[in-house]
């Protein structure tokens, strides 16, 4: 069952935590050393899933699945109803309708669900005056583990040498290490973690990263949410998109980048040679044009489309390749249909 | 349940407030107990000079009644000072059990370890308990301490070896134990540690001795001051310096223990269908 790798992940440095021995070098074989999950255990389902607070419908008809052995991103905007979500699958708010089971079960039908199923909502669940390993301990005995496996978590997450000190001298990182650390304990095949990345450094980031894959590569379900697509976009495999209470996508990461589209930026002086140029080429179906000046030719290269100007004798004052980046397109799909210029947030309730 | 005991009682041992009110109980108890001492014997010498008896009822208990001061009404006054006055410190230790959850979240990570919600409540109960006992402990001690030790240097007769003032001095330690418990209940229905200890202090320092004195003057409502719960705490002792001084009556002893249990259990009841129902976060 002993999957902790013999070296620590992390060391403090002067008061920092840096990463090293990152996995790959000094890590043991992920699958050699993983224990044996049922696959049908990890499988985290919800089903039309609604939960309103007075008025306001924080999830709507919610239904999706996540698989285990991958990493899965759990996205929308702030108030989008994630945490919400992941506390209606712990148990920890009743659904008004619609099921959150985890392996076909509730999270309060499993006994000693910690063992199963390792959940963070919030870095800053500490008594702050505790110590982490106090803080590990006092959870030990009801989670089901040996006090051992305490200090083992710490050293996996990195906090072995902070473990003697008080939770409330602890930066944001290393809060969320400890609430990993937490989740960690009972060595569960689910994890679900809400916003592990707030607060930690770009080197906590990457080492968060690092150790998600690999919890993943063990056959481990790992759920991951957060409000920022760049954060978890080079961890995940697949992602559930939600925006107001309802999913907008879900699908591989491959999926989600499918749909981004090339596209290309245009500026002429000359508007009549520019709207020449968009009919003559037949671009007119895939062209927005911002003014008479600018316009974007979508599902072409930026080769393709300068030769086709530099052959019209076209002047041309910007040429620039314009993608839909994941980003605006995460943005796009979670964005508030409402009036245009209203800044497209507060449709939804936080927690 | 041994496990989700064994938790709680770890919650409790890894923070510091439960020695810390045991101490501060243990020294304000001491204080008290010094001054209450004092006073008296201050009163005793004054009325010896004028050579009548000493009223410490202040001319409060009414019917022309007078207190007469002897030295066991001196004891009794003295050495349940813990139960009359300290009470706040276990009930106060009681409802952090339960607020200090709310205030730092750690509900969430508490209930994802033990989702049964009611057997997280009732080990919070069992597991307050020993630590109870020991703030109980630490007041009792100061407060016979503090007021023997006075009575003794000026002269005046302690009674530690009376049997019926050793049964008071001990009964106190369960009434404060059993007040530790009403703290865990009220916790359980008023999560907010501040406004909690607000209104602990509140109820326990002035509400309810005004009320007690209040409804001890009329006939029709002086046996429902006996039911409050400062009042069901002072009869397991079996004294306080309110029946001394002629201001109330009290309870029987188990009278007193089974009041001050059913506070503790309707408060509990309370918390479990409201907060230890309701959404967590």
């Amino acid at each position: 069952m002993d999957h902790a790798p013999r070296r620590g992940v992390a060391r403090v440095v002067g008061g920092r935590l840096a990463p090293v021995d990152l996995p790959g070098d000094s890590r043991p074989d992920p699958v050699a050393a993983a224990p044996a999950f049922d696959p049908a255990e990890g499988v985290v389902e919800v089903a039309h899933l609604t939960k309103r607070f007075g008025a306001v419908l924080a999830v709507d008809d919610l239904t999706f699945t996540v698989q285990p052995g991958r990493v899965t991103g759990f996205l929308g905007p702030n108030g989008a109803g994630k945490t919400t979500t992941l506390r209606m699958l712990l148990g920890l708010a009743r659904p008004n309708g619609g099921t959150a089971t985890i392996g076909g079960r509730p999270y309060g039908a499993r006994p000693q669900p910690a063992r199963s199923v390792g959940a963070a909502l919030e870095a800053a669940s500490f008594h702050p005056g505790r110590t982490a390993l106090d803080h590990l301990r006092v959870y030990a005995p009801q989670i089901g583990v040996e006090d051992r496996r305490c200090r083992e978590v710490l050293d996996q997450v990195g906090l072995a040498e902070a473990a003697e000190r008080r939770v409330g001298g602890f930066s944001m990182g290393m809060r969320q290490r400890l609430a990993l650390a937490t989740t960690l304990l009972g060595d569960p095949q689910v994890l679900l973690l809400d916003e592990p990345a707030n607060g930690l450094d770009p080197e906590g980031i990457a080492w968060l990263r690092q150790f998600l894959r690999w919890l993943a590569a063990q056959g481990r379900t790992v759920l991951v949410s957060s409000h920022v697509l760049s954060e978890v976009e080079q961890t995940v495999d697949d992602v559930v998109i939600i925006a107001r209470g309802r999913l907008v996508h879900a699908s591989s990461l491959a999926g989600l980048e499918a749909l981004a589209r090339p596209a290309v930026r245009i500026a002429s002086p000359d508007a009549a040679g520019l709207a020449a140029l968009v009919q003559a080429q037949g671009w007119a179906p895939v062209t927005s044009f911002e003014s008479a000046t600018t316009a974007t030719v979508f599902d072409r290269r930026a080769a393709e489309v300068g030769a086709a100007a530099f052959a019209a004798g076209l002047q041309l004052h910007e040429l620039s390749p314009a993608d839909t980046s994941l980003e605006s397109l995460f943005l796009q799909l979670t964005a508030d249909p409402g009036p245009p210029g209203v800044p497209a947030q507060g449709s939804g309730v936080a927690r | 349940m041994i496990a989700a005991l064994r938790t709680e009682l770890r919650k409790v041992a890894t923070t510091r407030s439960w020695w810390l009110l045991a101490l501060v109980m243990g020294g304000y108890m001491l204080a008290m107990s010094v001054i209450m001492a004092g006073s008296f014997i201050l009163a005793i010498r004054q009325a010896e000079a004028a050579g009548e008896p000493v009223d410490i009822s202040g001319g409060l208990a009414g019917d022309g009644a007078a207190a007469v001061l002897d030295a066991t009404t001196v004891a009794t006054s003295v050495y349940t000072l813990a139960v009359a006055l300290g009470y706040i410190f276990p009930a106060i230790l009681g409802a952090l059990a339960v607020t200090t959850e709310f205030r730092h979240r750690t509900i969430t990570p508490t209930l994802l370890a033990e989702p049964r919600r009611g057997l997280v409540l009732g080990s919070k109960l069992v597991a307050v308990i020993p630590f109870a006992l020991v703030v109980a402990l630490a007041g009792v001690v100061g407060t016979v301490l503090g007021g023997a030790v006075t009575l003794a240097l000026f002269g005046e007769p302690t009674l530690l070896g009376d049997p019926e003032i050793q049964g008071i001095i001990a009964r106190q330690v369960l009434a404060l134990v059993l007040w530790a418990l009403v703290g865990v209940g009220f916790g359980s229905v008023l999560t907010n540690q501040v406004a909690a200890i607000v209104v602990l202090l509140a109820f326990t320092q002035f509400v309810e001795p005004l009320l007690r004195i209040l409804l001890a003057q009329f006939d029709a409502t002086e046996a429902a001051s006996r039911f409050l719960p400062g009042a069901a705490g002072e009869a397991i002792a079996g004294s306080s310096l309110y029946v001394s001084s002629g201001l109330a009556e009290l309870l029987e002893v188990w009278q007193g223990a089974l009041v001050l249990l059913a506070y503790a259990v309707v408060l509990l009841l309370i918390g479990r269908v409201t907060t230890f129902r309701r959404d967590i976060g």
